[in-house]
């Protein structure tokens, strides 16, 4: 606790809106034009926890790249907090499917990169400390990546995104290679993070379980070029039971929305 | 029901550990034995030595002789102390059959050389011919090491920073890399040797000549590899650093240069292999000083253990050149698993 409370202490209590105004975005492949945001416009409220879930390659990942401010959309705009968004900031961090570790730096190294990216890394020495704590790998602060399990070095990936007191954060299916057990754990703290930090979330998902388990609003998308086809409010409280029974119509709803209630 | 007794399980593991016990002691033995086996080696080389007048007119029998019963005696030392000493049992252990071998070939080497003449003399010297260099010929073998590793070093130095720096800026760069790419398919796979006519009167001097030799020998792998070490490096460890608010400075000191060291180590290991060939060459044909002239004087004088000495020194400096990139490889890439080990 007293570790989360040294990395709020300068964060802002609230996350940062984010608008997607009516966002448009197509790759040219071979010449080719490949159309993946199709007029997309979608709020998140400050401190909100919004997942996006839609088939495999739909482009949900080019939406967050875009938020991330990674690359520019082709038409629309993107806002935080009514700035439009030009390009990376520490305060919009990005955890990605895999944990892309630098394998030339220690776990505390990792965590420490987007303070030294920033030039502030010698008087916020203790900020890498509180994630590292934040997380449960204080006594890995000194071993290389290679020496981390899956789970593990996941956790070090979301402690080097926390330790910049991101306004959102950016979740690109985070848990999606992690064995199914250390997946269930990880989602309970990634809810109980969000909770005590207060930024706003984005996950990306294409297990719909895991989206209702985490999110305040599920965001369905449908197959390239990505539309949104529902948005749907979790109307329950945290914690939350895997097993409550209003999740689990939920749930019909959205494989239904998907095409894929038949099995169930 | 069980399917085995209480008596079984308790006898076991003590018949175990009586053949255990056997093996040890028989293994260790073994080793002993190859000990006192390297010791007798040394002891024959020091004595066929003696055995009777030299064929030619070499100072040093006597000095060969003595150091080779010095080597026997000490290994008797050891092996002794091997016995209760179990460091310095291990150490003879490991080294006595190398040993061995050593010791017989000097003895065949002197035997054949010295002592019966069954190798042609002056192509074939026996060990104290080489002896002798070292105890008479040493000021002037000291001069021409020295010289060979000022020559070395700075031409390394240049090349491999110069190399270096090449190629981070066209792996960064696809301006430099336009500009830079061809010459480099042009000019880098010429063997830096064949400049050697045009870089001798070129240059103002013929020790700068082969620096430049030097260097563009050791440039060019170093270039290449570090070109493909940047090119190479994933884009998610770009977009990482970008999201984190890394400025394109971080993202080349901080980001491109350390993902793409174990491809530079690759290219200043090549490099260096290049340049020990120019500067042999480049000290034959020009430079007055080093161990290649060394080399070429003693040729010209015909006098072969100076020249198989002088070999000796060089394989021990390259090696040793080697050896000591290596161990600068092995701490900067620390994070890396599984590296060879020179």
């Amino acid at each position: 606790m007293v570790s989360a409370l040294a990395l709020k202490q300068e964060a802002p209590l609230a996350g940062a809106a984010l608008d997607v105004d009516d966002v448009s975005h197509h790759f040219d492949i071979d010449g080719k034009v490949l159309p993946v945001l199709d007029h997309v416009t979608l709020n998140a409220k400050p401190g909100a926890f919004v997942a996006l879930l839609g088939p495999s390659g739909c482009g949900k990942s080019t939406l967050l790249r875009l938020v991330a401010g990674l690359e520019p959309p082709r038409s629309g705009r993107l806002l935080e907090d009514g700035r439009v968004i030009t390009g990376p900031h520490p305060s919009r961090v990005v955890v990605f499917q895999d944990p892309t570790l630098f394998p030339w730096r220690t776990v505390w190294k990792n965590v420490a990169l987007g303070l030294e990216a920033q030039g502030i890394i010698k008087s916020e020495r203790h900020r890498v400390d509180a994630a590292l704590e934040l997380v449960g790998l204080s006594s890995f602060a000194n071993a290389y990546p290679h020496q981390l399990s899956g789970g593990m070095a996941q956790r070090v990936s979301l402690a080097r995104a926390l330790v910049n007191d991101p306004q959102i954060l950016i979740l690109d299916e985070p848990l999606g290679k992690l064995d199914s057990l250390t997946r269930l754990s990880m989602q309970t703290e990634i809810v109980s993070l969000w909770q005590r930090n207060g930024f706003t979330t984005l996950l990306v998902t294409h297990d719909v379980e895991e989206a209702l388990f985490l999110a305040q609003r599920v965001v369905v998308f449908s197959d390239r070029p990505a539309r949104i086809k529902a948005d749907i409010a979790v109307d329950r409280p945290y914690p939350r039971r895997r097993g409550d029974p209003r999740l689990a119509e939920l749930r019909h709803d959205i494989l239904g929305l998907l095409g894929l209630d038949a099995t169930w | 029901m069980p399917t085995y007794s209480a008596s079984e399980t308790l006898d076991l593991p003590v018949a175990s550990s009586e053949r255990a016990g056997l093996s040890t002691f028989l293994r260790g033995l073994r080793g002993r034995v190859v000990g006192f086996a390297a010791s007798a080696v040394w002891l024959v080389f020091g004595l066929s030595c003696w055995w009777r007048e030299d064929l030619g007119d070499w100072s040093r029998t006597n000095e060969v002789a003595i150091g080779a019963l010095l080597i026997a005696g000490v290994l008797l030392a050891a092996s002794i102390a091997g016995f209760w000493s179990e460091r310095v049992g291990e150490i003879v252990r490991n080294r006595a059959p190398w040993l061995v071998l050593l010791g017989a070939l000097f003895s065949v080497w002197e035997v054949a050389t010295a002592k019966l003449g069954w190798l042609p003399l002056p192509f074939f010297p026996p060990p104290q011919a080489i002896v002798e260099v070292f105890t008479d010929d040493l000021p002037k073998l000291l001069d021409s090491v020295i010289s060979s590793i000022k020559l070395q070093l700075g031409g390394y130095a240049i090349g491999a920073g110069l190399g270096f720096i090449t190629g981070v800026s066209i792996g960064w760069s696809r301006a430099v890399g336009y500009w830079v790419h061809p010459l480099l398919r042009f000019i880098g796979p010429l063997p830096a040797t064949a400049w050697l006519p045009i870089a001798f009167f070129a240059f103002p001097s013929s020790w700068s000549a082969s620096t430049f030799l030097i260097a563009l020998a050791t440039g060019f792998p170093v270039t290449v590899l570090t070109w493909s070490g940047v090119a190479s490096v994933s884009n998610a460890y770009y977009d990482v650093a970008r999201t984190l608010g890394a400025k394109p400075s971080f993202l080349v000191f901080k980001v491109a240069i350390p993902a793409a060291l174990p491809h530079v180590f690759v290219g200043l290991f090549m490099g260096l292999g290049a340049s020990f060939a120019v500067l042999v060459v480049a000290e034959m044909m020009g430079v007055k000083s080093g161990l290649g002239w060394y080399l070429q004087w003693a040729q010209g004088w015909a006098s072969y253990s100076n020249m198989y000495a002088a070999l000796l020194v060089m394989s021990l400096l390259c090696s040793g050149a080697i050896t000591l990139l290596f161990k600068v490889r092995d701490r900067l890439l620390i994070w890396q698993k599984g590296v060879v080990k020179w």
